[in-house]
C-alpha cells in the first residue's frame, strides 16, 4: 500500500525537529514512497514481473551558510538519528557559501490546485499481460516483424512530502501508466532492424489502445529495413517529432542556471538576444492538467508558473533554482527540478510543406549519441533516416550529422503538427542550412 | 560485514525457510541483500558545492522458472515484506509445472581487493583540503581555465546472497573514484577536458600526490588542445585510436552484442555466429572479471558466481558469449560470472566486467605513417550501441587530422559511427601497447548502471567520422 500523507508528514516533521535539535540553523526534508509493478512480455510469452516498494528520505541541513545532504532507505528512528547527526557533522566542516540558503519564504507554495496527477485505478498483472499480448499480436501480424525484443507495462504510484524549517509542508500523489514495445523487423535476407513505440499517461483510461501501440511500432521498424548508405554532403534536414524534441533538450541544457552562473554555456552572452527566427516562441508550462511532467511546485517547494523561454526568437529566461538565481542576481523561477512541459508554439507550415523545401532532403527518424554539446555549441551525432529525392524515398543509416547548434536554431522552420507527448514537444522541424551529413 | 537480521523481526532461520518454500519448486533464484554507503564530495566553481552521504539498504527476492523471472524488492527487510515478495513471485510463476531446481554455484575464496572502507581512508576535512589544493593547482596552470569541477566518490557495498538450503555468499565491494572536469575559454570558444582515476584498491592507490596531478594534467591537456582545434572532417576514412580508454569502442561495438541475453533472445547481430570467423585472425577479445583491484572486477557476481577470464573472440573466431545463470541455462552454457545488477532494486542480467583486446604487432607510429587522410583519436568520449542492427556511435573528445602520415592539426566536434560486424572486419592494424583504462567507466543497460573496466592496444580501423567539414 502506498504510504499515506500523514505517515510521510510525520517522518518529515521528525527529521526537521531532529535536525534543528542537532544544531542545524535550517533544513529541508523530502520523503517519498514509490510503488511500481511491471510485467514484461516477449514473443507473446511472459518474460518477467517486477514489484518495487521503496521509501526514501533526503535531508539537507544548513548551518548558516554551510550546507550538506544525506539520503537513505534504511528507515528507523535509530538510523535516521545517525544519518542526521552525520550530516550535521559534515555541514560544520564545510566552508561558507554565501548563496546557500532555503528559498525565499514568500515564494514557497501555499495552496496547490489539483492538476489531476493521480489516478486511483489499478491494473492487475493479468490485465497488463492481456494488453501486451494484444500489442504483440498486432505487431507480429505484420509479416516483416520477425520477433519482439520485449514489451513492457508498468504501473507506478508515488506519494511524497517536502518540508522545510520555514514551515513548508506540502506534497501530492502521482500515478503513471507506461506501455512500451520494441520490435525486430526482417525481410527475407535483410539484416535485422529494430524500433519501438511507447505511451505514458497519468490516467489508465487515456493510455493508447494496444493495437495502435503494436501497429505504430511495427511501421517504424519495418520502414528501416534494407537501408542504403549515403554520401557526405550538405543537405536540408527534417527532424521527425520524436527527434526534433531534442532541439528543446539541448536548449534546456544550454540555458540552465548553473551553466549561465558558471559561465559554461555557449549561449551565456545571448540573454535578450535573437537566437531563433522571429516567429519562434518556446514555452514551459508546469501546470498542464493530467500531464506526467507537470508540477505545481519545484523540488525546493517554490511554486512554478507558465513561462516563456524564447519569445519572438529572443532568449527571455533561463532555468533557475534559488542558488543559481542568487548567483545571477535574480529570483528563482521555480525550476529547481528543471523544465516541465516545454513546447514550441506550432508553425504555419503543413507537414507536407516542409518537404517542398528542395529537390532532395533527409528525414531523420533516429539519432545516436548526444544531440549537441551545450558548452562548446558543437553538434555531432549518428543518425538513421529516409532519403527523399524527386518523388521517391528510401531508408538510409550509418551516417552522421555535424554542425553547430547555433545554426540549427537559426535555420529552423516548424510544421503545424505540435502534439503533447513528451516533456519536450516540438512539431516536425526543417533545418535548411548548416548541417553536414557524413557518409561514404 | 553487515548483519541484515539484527534490527528486524525476521530471523535468519525464518528467512531461509521462506526462501526454501518459495524457491524449491522453481528452477533458480535467491534473496539478495544490500547495505551500501557512499560519500560524494564535489568541488565546483572554486568551492565545495555539496557533500552527500547515501545509505542504500534493501532486499531483492528473485524466482526463476524456465525462462520467466519474478522479482520483488523493497527497502524494508522484515517478515511482512519477505512474505509479500514470496506471494508475488508465486503469483507470476504459478503456471510452471516442471522444474529442475539448481542451486549449485561456482564459488571462490580468491580475494581481488582487501576488505576496507575507502570512505574512512581520510577525514572529510582532509578530503575537502585536497580538493581545494587540486583546484588551486589546476587554476595556476592557465588563466584561460574558467571552471574546474573535482570530485571524490567513495563507496563500500556489502552484499549477501542467500540461496536455498541456507547457502550464503557475501562480499564487500569497495570503490574509489577521483574525477576532474574543466572548461577553458579563449575568445568566444569554450573547450572541455576531463579525466579520472579509480578502482577497488585502497584510497591511496588512486589519490596521492603523484597520481592526482596526473589526472589534472591530462584533463588540462585535453581542454588546451581543443583551444586551437579546427573543424573535424566528415565521411569515411582511416581512424587511428590510441590505446587504453579507446577500448570503449570495443565495449560498445562488440561487447554488448556478446551478452548472453541477446543470444537466447536471438537479437544480437552475432547470435548465429558462434564458431565463425567474425574478424581477422589478429583479433582476440577477452572479458575478465577477476583482475585484482580493477573497477570492473568482482570476487563474485551479483548471483554469487565467481568471476573469471572469458575469451570471447580468439584469433578472429567467435568463441563464447558472456552469461548470467539464466542465459547460461537457456543456451546450455556454463555461467561465466557476468550476472550483475546495479542494486537490490534490480534483477541481474549479463553484463561486462573488464573487457579488452589482446596485443597485436604494430606500433602506433606505423599506423599513423600508413594513413593518407584520416584522424588520430587521442581521447574518446562515451558511446552507445543498438545491439540488433549493430550500429554504434562515440563522441570524440580530442583528435588530430592526419595527412600523408603526419599529425597536422587538432580537430574537434567529431562523432565516430559504424556497425559492429563491419568494424571488426575493418580493423587493419593492432598495436603492441595494450593498456587498461584508468578506472572511470560506467556502463548503462536497461536503466542499470554498473562500474566497468576496458582496454585496447592502439588500432587502425576504417570508420565514418561525423565532423562538419565536407
Amino acid at each position: 500500500m502506498l504510504k499515506e500523507k500523514k505517515e510521510l508528514e510525520n517522518l518529515a516533521t521528525y527529521c526537521i525537529d531532529k535536525s534543528i535539535k542537532f544544531n542545524a540553523t535550517s533544513c529541508e526534508v523530502k520523503v517519498g514512497n514509490v510503488i511500481s509493478e511491471t510485467v514484461n512480455l516477449r514473443n507473446k510469452k511472459i518474460e518477467n514481473s517486477d514489484r518495487s516498494d521503496v521509501l526514501s528520505i533526503k535531508i539537507t541541513t544548513y548551518i548558516n551558510k554551510k550546507k550538506s545532504s544525506t539520503q537513505f532507505t534504511y528507515i528507523d528512528n535509530e538510523n535516521t538519528n545517525v544519518m542526521i547527526q552525520k550530516c550535521i557533522e559534515s555541514t560544520k566542516l564545510l566552508p561558507d557559501d554565501k548563496f546557500n540558503s532555503l528559498p525565499n519564504k514568500k515564494l514557497l507554495v501555499k495552496n496547490i490546485d489539483d492538476l489531476l496527477l493521480f489516478d486511483k485505478s489499478t491494473i492487475s498483472n493479468e490485465k497488463k499481460l492481456e494488453y501486451l499480448k494484444e500489442v504483440e499480436d498486432v505487431a507480429l501480424s505484420n509479416k516483416f516483424i520477425s520477433k519482439t525484443n520485449g514489451s513492457s507495462f508498468k504501473q507506478s504510484k508515488s506519494n511524497f512530502i517536502i518540508a522545510n524549517s520555514d514551515s513548508l509542508l506540502s506534497g501530492y500523489k502521482k500515478s503513471e501508466f507506461f506501455a512500451f514495445t520494441d520490435l525486430v523487423a526482417k525481410k527475407n535476407d535483410s539484416g535485422m532492424e529494430r524500433d519501438y513505440y511507447y505511451d505514458s499517461k497519468v490516467y489508465l483510461k487515456d493510455l493508447i489502445p494496444p493495437k495502435d501501440l503494436g501497429s505504430n511500432a511495427a511501421k517504424l521498424a519495418v520502414r528501416k529495413l534494407n537501408p542504403k548508405k549515403t554520401k557526405t554532403e550538405t543537405i536540408p534536414i527534417i527532424f521527425e517529432k520524436r527527434i526534433s524534441k531534442n532541439i528543446l533538450e539541448i536548449l534546456s541544457s544550454s540555458i540552465s542556471g548553473s551553466s549561465f552562473a558558471r559561465n559554461t554555456s555557449f549561449l551565456k552572452k545571448k540573454m535578450h538576444h535573437q537566437i531563433f527566427p522571429k516567429n519562434i516562441n518556446i514555452i514551459d508550462d508546469p501546470l498542464i492538467k493530467k500531464s506526467i511532467y507537470s508540477m505545481p511546485f519545484d523540488k525546493e517547494g517554490v511554486k512554478s508558473e507558465k513561462m516563456y523561454l524564447v519569445k519572438n526568437g529572443i532568449l527571455k529566461n533561463v532555468i533557475l533554482d534559488s542558488y543559481y538565481a542568487k548567483m545571477l542576481n535574480k529570483e528563482t523561477n521555480g525550476r529547481a527540478s528543471g523544465l516541465s512541459n516545454t513546447y514550441f508554439e506550432p508553425g504555419n507550415l503543413s507537414y507536407k510543406d516542409l518537404f517542398n523545401c528542395g529537390k532532395k532532403l533527409i528525414l531523420i527518424t533516429d539519432t545516436m549519441g548526444a544531440f549537441g554539446n551545450a558548452t562548446t555549441g558543437e553538434f555531432s551525432c549518428g543518425a538513421t533516416g529516409l532519403y527523399y529525392e524527386k518523388d521517391t524515398f528510401y531508408p538510409i543509416n550509418n551516417f552522421t550529422l555535424g554542425g553547430k547548434i547555433k545554426d540549427i536554431f537559426e535555420n529552423i522552420f516548424l510544421a503545424n503538427d505540435l502534439e503533447f507527448k513528451y516533456s519536450k514537444n516540438c512539431p516536425t522541424a526543417l533545418v535548411t542550412e548548416g548541417l553536414v551529413v557524413g557518409g561514404y | 560485514m553487515s548483519d541484515f537480521f539484527k534490527n528486524t523481526d525476521l530471523t535468519r532461520a525464518e528467512a531461509e525457510n521462506i526462501i526454501d518454500e518459495t524457491l524449491l519448486n522453481k528452477d533458480d533464484g535467491e534473496l539478495y541483500l544490500q547495505n551500501s554507503i557512499n560519500e560524494n564530495i564535489i568541488l565546483d566553481d572554486g568551492k565545495i558545492k555539496n557533500t552527500n552521504f547515501t545509505k542504500t539498504y534493501g532486499m531483492g527476492f528473485r524466482g526463476v522458472s524456465e525462462d520467466v523471472t519474478a522479482y520483488c524488492h523493497s527497502n524494508s527487510i522484515n517478515k511482512n515484506s519477505l512474505i509479500d515478495a514470496s506471494k508475488s513471485i508465486n503469483s507470476t510463476l504459478k503456471s510452471s509445472k516442471s522444474y529442475k531446481h539448481n542451486n549449485s554455484i561456482r564459488r571462490t575464496n580468491e580475494s581481488l581487493y582487501s576488505d576496507h572502507n575507502p570512505i574512512e581512508a581520510r577525514s572529510l576535512k582532509e578530503k575537502i583540503e585536497l580538493l581545494n589544493t587540486v583546484d588551486q593547482y589546476l587554476r595556476s596552470k592557465s588563466n584561460l581555465i574558467k571552471q574546474v569541477t573535482a570530485s571524490i566518490s567513495t563507496e563500500k557495498k556489502n552484499i549477501e546472497i542467500i540461496k536455498t538450503g541456507g547457502m550464503t555468499l557475501s562480499d564487500n565491494q569497495p570503490l574509489t573514484s577521483f574525477r576532474i572536469a574543466l572548461i577553458m575559454k579563449k575568445g568566444s570558444k569554450n573547450t572541455q577536458g576531463s579525466y579520472a582515476n579509480g578502482g577497488r584498491m585502497t584510497f591511496d592507490n588512486y589519490i596521492n600526490e603523484n597520481n592526482w596531478k596526473e589526472v589534472c594534467d591530462e584533463a588540462f591537456r585535453q581542454a588546451e588542445m581543443n583551444l586551437d582545434a579546427k573543424k573535424a572532417p566528415a565521411g569515411e576514412m582511416d581512424v587511428v585510436l590510441n590505446n587504453g580508454w579507446s577500448g570503449v569502442l570495443l565495449h560498445e561495438a562488440l561487447g554488448h552484442t556478446l551478452e548472453g541475453d541477446f543470444l537466447y533472445k536471438k537479437t544480437s547481430v552475432f547470435h548465429d555466429q558462434i564458431g565463425n570467423m567474425i574478424g581477422n585472425e589478429n583479433i582476440t577479445v577477452v572479458d575478465e572479471g577477476n583482475i585484482p583491484g580493477r573497477r570492473g572486477s568482482l570476487n563474485m557476481d551479483d548471483e554469487g558466481e565467481k568471476t573469471q577470464r572469458n575469451v570471447l573472440i580468439e584469433n578472429g573466431k567467435l568463441i563464447n558469449f558472456m552469461h548470467d545463470r539464466l542465459s547460461a541455462k537457456l543456451t546450455k552454457n556454463t555461467p561465466t560470472g557476468n550476472g550483475r545488477r546495479e542494486s537490490y532494486m534490480f534483477a541481474p542480467m549479463p553484463r561486462m566486467t573488464n573487457t579488452f583486446m589482446m596485443n597485436g604487432k604494430n606500433t602506433r607510429d606505423e599506423m599513423i605513417k600508413s594513413v593518407k587522410k584520416g584522424i588520430y583519436v587521442d581521447a574518446l568520449g562515451g558511446g552507445s550501441v543498438d545491439i540488433v542492427s549493430g550500429q554504434f556511435n562515440f563522441a570524440v573528445n580530442n583528435a588530430w587530422l592526419i595527412e600523408n602520415g603526419k599529425l597536422v592539426v587538432p580537430v574537434e566536434g567529431a562523432t565516430l559511427i559504424g556497425s559492429g560486424p563491419e568494424v571488426i572486419k575493418k580493423i587493419e592494424m593492432i598495436g603492441n601497447d595494450l593498456e587498461l583504462d584508468n578506472g572511470f567507466g560506467t556502463c548503462g543497460k536497461a536503466g542499470q548502471l554498473v562500474p566497468v573496466g576496458l582496454g585496447i592496444p592502439s588500432c587502425k580501423v576504417l570508420m565514418t567520422v561525423g565532423g562538419s567539414k565536407t
